[in-house]
């Protein structure tokens, strides 16, 4: 032991690292933070500690070619010692630091952490949240499968909607005038060095002024923030009832840290690496691209939005909502803190965490997608085929062969772009029915010129027939009114 | 003696900016290169026109004219060909006009569908229902000895139709 305390000693003077970090670690913050709820932080910084180890190991192997970076994930997957487990671990972990670092914003948010003096740290968070979404979504392109290729493709599509330089602008993502090579190695250099290098300047400023401000006291109902006594009163309250950050804080960051590490761990080893899924050849058309969970939202908008809206919204909207983010300290910089006391906040929180949540969950069930498959692939129900005749079994044939059932349902399966076509005869009768067919509208395309009469005749004979037993037939409306007199 | 150490100082200052500049402006020039490069379309052959029956809309595959050899099989890229009538053709991007999926063909309904938002295409290439704000890009192309060309090479998208 002696020897020990020696060699720490010579290294000691001459280091002097002791002397640096013992204050900070030492340092007095106010006794509730000492709470869980502030824990979210530290966590995320485990899991980015976490993604730097296992994205150093991953470069040892990955080939950043388009042509081998396919073939490389598959030798990691398959033949590299642990490849497996650490692209797992990386991709578990990207998805946790994404979800971790938004309850961390969430939370400081109903703390009123954002508030005077500590603006500046908010806005840099603010700016770790967008890199960590660039990490995500670069990440996900180095995959280099299917969705990768046509998800750059869907990116260069809506940078392509920049007015006046849109096709400048593809071409710089791009790194050529196609997705190919270069692209890769464009996204490869922003997710390993650029985005990284800013991350971890982020990082050291966003604790720094942690450390420097101190860590937001828990917020009393009534305790207003004063831009004249804020700080002395914070100063005040470590002195008189501060906690050193350790050991009485860190333990419960440690614990956090630890449960967020080991649960990324545990889906790690459970559910194993994520893709890659279909070799990336643009000439496989028969695929349809998904993004990660963290862009499933903004995917269903797409499909979601009234198209003429679109390019206004793709455009304004994503600057506007960072400039709203940025612009939250100086729109509510003192005052409140409690979100007890603040129900515009926490309405806006619940109606974003909704909106987002409701928009990914229409992202995973892609209402709006056409089934690819169904016409080929699904079984007409027996009930719609029994005791009908010749020519509605015809129809009945029509509505598989022309791919109807990409977008319509019938018992439950099906497309869900248009209406389910069980009960179609309540809802239109016959001229109704042909009408629609033959010139669409309503979203659904026109079959006037894809279909012979034959075919339209034999299709609305079928559709007729699809009512439940006791419902009535859709009916011609008739004028109730007594004819005019001539 | 001060008056020397100012301008050493100021020396020092703009030697660093003239080193600056000599990296700064190639490393700029470089990473924008793309962004100046003009096009890169150019005329390319897509097969025999016999491979392209009449009234049919088929799958057809060109190497992209500026390529790399690490590209792999992302140098290729596909575009459905519709051989209307005789010498006349249509030849689409596969790019979905909305945000850039791929759409497919479908010939019992005549109808090309994508994947990705539900955007739907008649066989002529117009816009039949869905979120894309047109029709199906359309490549130019000529017929010369019996070899289909078209006119390709960029990503097509809203601000660069093909």
């Amino acid at each position: 032991m002696a020897l020990f305390s020696s060699i720490g000693k010579w290294f000691e003077e001459r280091a002097g690292l002791g002397e640096a970090v013992v204050p900070v670690l030492d340092h007095p913050v106010p006794r509730r933070t000492a709470s869980w709820w502030y824990t979210f932080g530290s966590a995320t910084l485990a899991l980015f500690v976490l993604q730097i180890a296992t994205g150093i190991c991953l470069a040892f192997v990955y080939v950043p070619s388009a042509d081998e970076a396919y073939k490389s994930l598959l030798h990691l997957n398959y033949e590299a010692p642990f490849g497996w487990y650490l692209r797992a671990v990386h991709f578990w972990g990207s998805n946790a630091m994404v979800a971790v670092m938004t309850l961390h914003m969430i939370q400081v948010f109903l703390w009123g952490a954002h508030k005077y003096p500590r603006e500046l740290t908010w806005i840099v968070g603010v700016f770790l949240f967008l890199c960590t979404l660039g990490m995500a979504f670069t990440g996900q392109l180095m995959r280099w499968d299917q969705d990768a290729y046509w998800g750059l493709g869907i990116g260069a599509s809506i940078a392509a909607r920049t007015p006046f330089v849109g096709q400048s602008v593809v071409h710089l993502i791009l790194g050529g005038p196609i997705i190919a090579g270069g692209t890769l190695s464009r996204v490869f250099t922003a997710h390993v060095f650029l985005v990284p290098g800013i991350l971890i300047a982020l990082v050291g400023l966003h604790l720094w002024l942690v450390l420097r401000l101190g860590v937001n006291e828990w917020p009393m109902p009534g305790r207003l923030v004063d831009r004249q006594t804020y700080r002395l009163r914070y100063m005040e309250e470590i002195h008189r009832d501060g906690v050193p950050f350790v050991p009485d804080v860190v333990r419960k960051d440690m614990v956090s840290m630890a449960v967020a590490v080991l649960l990324v761990l545990a889906c790690a080893a459970i559910f194993g690496p994520f893709g890659p899924h279909g070799v990336p050849d643009p000439t496989i058309i028969d695929t349809a691209p998904k993004p990660d969970f963290y862009f499933l939202a903004l995917f269903a908008l797409f499909a979601l939005l009234p198209p003429w809206t679109e390019t206004a919204l793709l455009l304004i909207g994503p600057p506007l909502a960072i400039a709203l983010l940025l612009a939250v300290p100086f729109l509510a910089g003192t005052g409140e803190k409690s979100w007890k006391r603040r129900p515009v906040a926490v309405l806006g929180v619940i109606l974003i965490v909704l909106t987002v949540t409701t928009l990914a969950g229409l992202g995973v069930m892609v209402p709006w997608s056409p089934v690819m498959d169904a016409w080929s692939g699904l079984p007409t129900p027996v009930e719609y085929v029994h005791g009908r005749t010749a020519l509605e079994l015809q129809g009945a044939l029509v509505v598989q062969n022309k791919q109807c059932r990409n977008c319509h349902s019938l018992g439950g399966y099906g497309g869900r772009r248009g209406p389910a076509l069980d009960d179609v005869a309540t809802r239109q009768t016959r001229d109704q029915l042909i009408r629609q067919v033959i010139q669409g509208g309503g979203n659904m395309p026109a079959y006037g010129k894809n279909l012979s009469p034959a075919e339209v005749n034999a299709l609305v004979a079928f559709l007729e027939t699809l009512r439940p037993a006791k419902a009535r037939a859709a009916q011609p409306v008739v004028d109730p009114r007594p004819p005019a007199p001539r | 003696m001060s008056s020397r150490r100012g301008f050493l100082f100021k020396l020092g200052l703009a030697l660093n900016v003239v080193g600056a500049a000599l990296v700064g402006i190639p490393v700029i020039g470089f990473i924008t290169a793309p962004m100046r490069r003009s096009g890169g379309q150019s005329w390319i052959q897509v097969g025999s026109v016999a491979n392209f029956p009449e009234g049919e809309t088929r799958l057809a595959i060109y190497r992209n004219p500026v390529s790399v050899e690490w590209d792999g099989a992302t140098a290729n890229t596909a575009c459905w060909v519709r051989h209307v009538q005789g010498d006349r053709f249509q030849v689409f991007a596969v790019n979905c006009t909305h945000l850039g999926c791929p759409v497919r063909w479908f010939a019992q309904s005549r109808l090309f569908m994508c994947p990705c938002h539900g955007g739907v295409y008649y066989e002529d290439g117009s816009r039949a229902s869905g979120p894309p704000p047109r029709g199906l890009f359309e490549y130019d192309y000529q017929i010369r000895e019996g070899q289909l060309w078209v006119r390709g090479g960029q990503l097509p998208t809203l601000a660069g139709p093909v």
